[in-house]
């Protein structure tokens, strides 16, 4: 378990991590997201105690991670593929990192077959590809057995091949019971593997959800279509209802089926000149919770065309 | 809360209950693997023997097949322990820069993150590192001087004879190969201090090489300043203005004491 309190981080005038307070549980994989720049790789280096807060604390089992005796059984970290020495092999990296928390030769090998890099484990780190070193770093986070496995961006640089293996494996170890905290700046990424979301922009809490919750916020939304929409809006309110009217005749609801409301306008004799179902994706939900902390944005790129993220 | 669950994942769990937990030896043991595994480390040591060899053979020859000996304090060596210690200041920059490296490779490739995030408390590295530093240094250069001053002596015995037995020849042998070592910790500090490897090297040398030129202006300082205060060690005799050997390379360890000292406030204050 890590315990996120009032975490701050500023460097110099910018506030990369504003106050943030997360706990991320065992047992699930949890995703961080957010947009570049908004302090995901901060926190994450917060709680393995290479940045120090300037406010706030961090928690891993209960404990700042600097004060477990052998941290690397705490805590495996992959924050940076390429943080290597290219003259070294990667058994050799391995083992020297093993020694330090007094892990074994045997697990060395072990953690080499379960990251697939056997055929490679005797060459130098500096020839590896992108998604070896990705691949390289998670034996590394794997190395302690630890209970809580924080991974960042694992996914940037492995093929296709690699992506599903990475989520077999994440799910694999959040199903053992450990706390698995990945971040990722992709929503689609963290839609087929997390449990459970934690989304921040300018280093700021925006949304500590499950999944579910996450697809529900996302689904259910009906775009009608009618001359006579004020009176149709009256007759379909009520409780968990939301009614928006994008345009003079159109209008916008959640809380309601399209049957639901075609039975209504029927009853009524309400003419609709379309009715659709609107399933906005998880990256459309996301995105729009994002929009307004988005610190790189394009002009006028428009983020939140329920069309074409429909598709 | 982590602690009862149950993990199949760990083929090696067994590593577990044999007490797994960082400990100075086990990060000293696996700095001396980061350091046998580096190729430019090796390089370097290879080349600072040779400096130290070549050096001793050039001025043993130049001595010995010149046909009048070198006017007195033109540079050249007149004896088997001058040759023998000819190499030492190009050497110096040698193992400056190793112990330099030794450091600064972490940070330029980032493996400093993964280090510290094996051994949080950082001090237990900075410690392994300066420590196999200083020592590495010191018995390849302890050996690469008994050699040069044996073979010197080969060369050079029918004219002059000095030996090991001579009072003070094996302090300033020791003491050549001790001061490339405090020489090597000095620049490991200095690596951790500022970083990067052109930031150190200047900071290093600047140290050595340019804040001697203060002893000019201020003739009062120059034996405390720090290469006239551990070389002394290699002094035979006594001089004027110049500190006694053991005084003298007190005064250099002080140095790099210092350095240490001050990078392990900063290492444990700042952002890795």
């Amino acid at each position: 378990m890590i315990e996120i309190r009032n975490l701050t981080k500023v460097y110099g005038a910018i506030r990369a991590v504003d106050d943030l307070t997360v706990v991320v549980r065992p047992g699930t994989v949890t995703g961080f997201l957010g947009p570049n720049g908004a302090g995901k790789s901060t926190t994450m280096r917060s709680i393995v105690g290479l940045d120090r807060p300037s406010g706030g604390e961090v928690l891993v089992a209960g404990r700042r991670y600097a004060d477990h005796p052998a941290p690397m059984h705490e805590v495996g970290a992959l924050l940076d593929a390429k943080a290597t020495h290219p003259g070294r092999s990667a058994r050799t990296h391995l083992r020297a990192l093993a020694m330090t928390n007094g892990i074994g030769r045997g697990r060395v090998d072990e953690v080499i077959d379960m990251v697939g890099l056997s055929g490679v484990a005797d060459r130098r780190v500096g020839g590896f590809s992108l998604g070896m070193a990705q691949r390289l770093g998670i034996a590394a986070a794997l190395l302690g057995d630890p209970a809580v496995v924080l991974l960042d961006e694992p996914v940037n640089g492995l093929d296709p091949d690699g992506i599903r293996w990475i989520r077999g494996l994440l799910r694999g170890l959040a199903a053992e019971g450990r706390t698995v905290f990945v971040s990722s700046h992709l929503m689609s990424e963290m839609a087929l593997t997390a449990d459970h979301l934690v989304i921040v922009g300018r280093g700021r809490l925006l949304a500590d959800v499950s999944m579910e919750d996450m697809t529900a916020s996302a689904s259910g939304q009906v775009r009608v279509r009618s001359p006579r929409t004020a009176e149709l809006a009256q007759l379909l309110s009520g409780d968990g209802v939301a009614i928006t009217r994008p345009e003079p005749d159109v209008l916008s609801i959640t809380g309601r089926t399209s049957t639901d409301i075609a039975e209504t306008a029927l009853a009524a004799r309400i003419l609709l000149t379309e009715l659709t179902p609107v399933h906005a994706s998880l990256e459309d939900a996301y995105l729009a919770l994002t929009a307004h902390d988005v610190q790189y944005q394009a002009i006028s790129h428009d983020r939140t065309d329920p069309g074409r993220a429909a598709a | 809360m982590t602690t009862t669950i149950d993990r199949p994942l760990t083929g090696a769990a067994g590593s577990r209950s044999s007490g797994a937990r960082t400990t100075h030896r086990r990060v000293l043991a696996a700095e001396a693997l980061k350091l046998r595994s580096t190729r430019s480390i090796r390089w370097l040591l290879v080349a600072s023997v040779l400096s130290i060899l070549a050096a001793a053979l050039s001025s043993a020859l130049t001595a010995t097949l010149a046909e009048a000996p070198p006017p007195e304090g033109a540079g050249a060596a007149t004896d088997p322990l001058g040759a023998a210690l000819s190499g030492v200041s190009f050497t110096q920059v040698l193992v400056g820069v190793l112990g330099i490296l030794v450091v600064t490779s972490e940070y330029t490739t980032g493996l400093v993150r993964v280090t510290f995030t094996a051994v949080p408390k950082r001090l237990p590295v900075l410690e392994a590192k300066a420590v196999l530093t200083g020592a590495v240094v010191f018995v390849v250069m302890l050996a690469a001087e008994l050699i040069s001053f044996l073979g010197a002596q080969a060369i050079m015995s029918t004219e002059v004879s000095v030996s090991l037995g001579n009072p003070g020849v094996a302090r300033a042998i020791g003491g050549s190969a001790l001061y490339l070592a405090v020489t090597a910790v000095l620049a490991v500090a200095f690596g951790w201090l500022l970083r990067s490897a052109i930031g150190a090297t200047g900071g290093l040398f600047g140290l050595l090489f340019v804040v001697p030129l203060i002893g000019v202006l201020l003739p009062a300082a120059d034996p405390y300043l720090p290469t006239n205060a551990g070389s002394a060690i290699m002094q035979i005799g006594s001089s004027d203005g110049v500190l006694s050997p053991w005084a003298g390379m007190g005064v250099f360890v002080l140095y790099a004491a210092i350095a240490l000292g001050a990078a392990a406030m900063v290492l444990t204050r700042r952002d890795a």
